[in-house]
């Protein structure tokens, strides 16, 4: 059973399609990058996967579960993009945005995850005091807590730091090869999609491709999307790094 | 007259208790209105009110009971709101604005056409607290009741609610439900208001407290508190200081909220040390 199935998605907004007949599924343990240029449908893609948005045509399915009907939200850490949006007057403690929606509070958790991200000194600061690297690094740490088995972030290394981006990027990948736990990755970092993501899915409104990096480092089309250095780039670092599918 | 005598009056105790009341139901609600940049609902279901009195006027319904029979249109303008933001189309700052003059043009078309009820439908746009009576009394204590358990059950879903929408989603949290019953409520807290503070005012008793505790910067339970504290000292101080100085108690308690706001403001600016 596939941990995520989209099936024949379309999305409208204003009569216009955002994203049209994607299919596609996830799963477990697998790394998946999606890519695509601004205003491809990424983010609407993902809310659509979470239910936040309803499609016109299609179908999703969270963990064989019709996502309209899904209730195990606990197995799903999601990280949206807008954090740049955060009213920098929302009077939450990082400690109590980290622990938002834990039904049992851990402190043991919370102090490891918090140690995780290196944001313990910031456990009683009020998230809008903090720079935004380290708003996203309180992010990441909420939904990495919970230790899901889905892991869903939309553009989370935008802001960071060159050092925090590859302490990400190593968790991550380390959470799907030995936890098996799945991740979805919105990016535009393709050069290090390559190192971590096992699988691409590359959107532009519909999906152009998804499949294998090694299917995608054989596919002609794409040095005419990418063009031939950066799929060269790409494709270089999956054969260093990555390349266990 | 000192306020030992002031506080044998019946009228002064039934005021004193709903103001206590309706001033900690508007705070507690208006954290997570000001937050989700919803502050000027309270005008906007201010104005409906306006135009829900003049209907509840023109049926002839006994003053007594103006404020719960407005209640039913006030509910439906704050779902009309609602449904209006939440079809992504429409900002909250346009909704507000579609019901809010809906409200008041048809208040001032229905006083125009009854030529009869002017005088009570005005009087309305100034409120009266010390003209509180019991059955206002009884709903104010009904409404505090709920609004806190609702607060207290929904605490976490408010809140990640209001720190984001999409990511509460993600998280099981029901945004539609948690969404309706906010916005229920506030419908009810804007009626109430209005006999604290007068139409014109009601936004105030929603907005100030909760800007005034934000400024503090502690955590959200504390800002929540810190709300309550300052909505209950400025009805208190403004229904006596308008009572001794005879003046009209809602305005005296807006002008607190601001004087409170305006304190808390500048104490916070020169408590930053200078670079």
């Amino acid at each position: 059973m596939p941990v995520i199935r989209v099936d024949d998605l379309t999305f409208r907004y204003n009569g216009i399609d955002v994203v049209s007949n994607i299919s596609f599924a996830v799963e477990k343990g697998t790394y998946l990058g999606i890519v695509g240029p601004n205003g491809s449908g990424k983010s609407t893609l993902i809310k659509n996967i979470l239910g936040i948005l309803r499609p016109e045509q299609g179908r999703v399915e969270l963990f064989g579960t019709p996502v309209g009907s899904f209730r195990q939200w606990g197995k799903i850490g999601y990280l949206p993009q807008r954090l740049s949006a955060l009213n920098t007057h929302f009077p939450g403690t990082v400690e109590e945005i980290v622990q938002m929606g834990l039904t049992q509070k851990d402190a043991a958790a919370l102090k490891r995850t918090l140690e995780m991200m290196a944001i313990g000194h910031l456990a009683s600061r009020l998230i809008g005091e903090l720079s935004y690297g380290e708003q996203q690094r309180a992010m990441l740490a909420r939904a990495l807590i919970r230790r899901p088995e889905l892991l869903i972030f939309d553009e989370p290394t935008t802001a960071l730091d060159p050092e925090t981006r590859e302490m990400f990027y190593s968790l991550t990948g380390e959470m799907s090869r030995q936890k098996g736990t799945t991740v979805i990755l919105v990016t535009h970092d393709i050069g290090v999609i390559g190192q971590y993501a096992h699988n691409l899915l590359y959107l532009d409104k519909k999906v152009i491709f998804s499949g294998t990096f090694k299917d995608f480092c054989s596919s002609g089309d794409m040095a005419g999307i990418f063009g031939p250095s950066s799929q060269h780039i790409i494709c270089h670092q999956h054969d260093r790094f990555g390349g266990d599918i | 007259m000192d306020l030992i005598e002031v506080m044998r009056y019946g009228f002064v105790q039934r005021a004193m208790i709903a103001g206590i009341l309706i001033a900690a139901v508007s705070a507690l609600l208006g954290m997570f209105l000001v937050l989700r940049r919803f502050s000027l609902i309270g005008d906007g279901l201010a104005h409906t009110t306006f135009g829900s009195v003049a209907v509840v006027l023109l049926i002839g319904v006994s003053p007594l009971y103006v404020t719960v029979a407005a209640l039913p249109l006030v509910i439906i303008s704050s779902l009309a709101i609602y449904k209006l933001t939440s079809s992504s189309k429409i900002n909250a700052d346009a909704a507000i604005g579609i019901v809010s003059s809906l409200g008041i043009a048809v208040g001032i078309i229905l006083a125009s056409l009854s030529g009869g009820f002017n005088v009570d439908l005005f009087s309305y746009l100034f409120g009266n607290i010390l003209t509180v009576n019991n059955t206002e009394l009884i709903l104010a204590f009904i409404v505090f009741v709920v609004v806190t358990a609702v607060v207290v059950y929904f605490y976490d879903d408010l809140f990640a609610l209001t720190f984001d929408q999409d990511l509460a989603y993600s998280m099981g949290v029901k945004t539609r439900r948690i969404n309706i019953i906010l916005f229920l409520l506030t419908a009810v807290a804007a009626v109430l208001a209005m006999k604290v503070a007068g139409i014109m005012l009601v936004s105030a008793l929603l907005i100030l407290p909760a800007l005034t505790a934000l400024q503090l910067s502690m955590s959200f339970r504390k800002t929540m508190a810190a709300a309550v504290g300052f909505a209950v000292g400025a009805v208190l101080c403004g229904i006596v200081m308008a009572f001794m100085l005879n003046l009209p108690a809602g305005a005296m308690i807006v002008l607190l909220n601001i004087f409170f706001l305006f304190v808390v403001f500048v104490a916070k600016k020169l408590s930053v040390p200078r670079r």
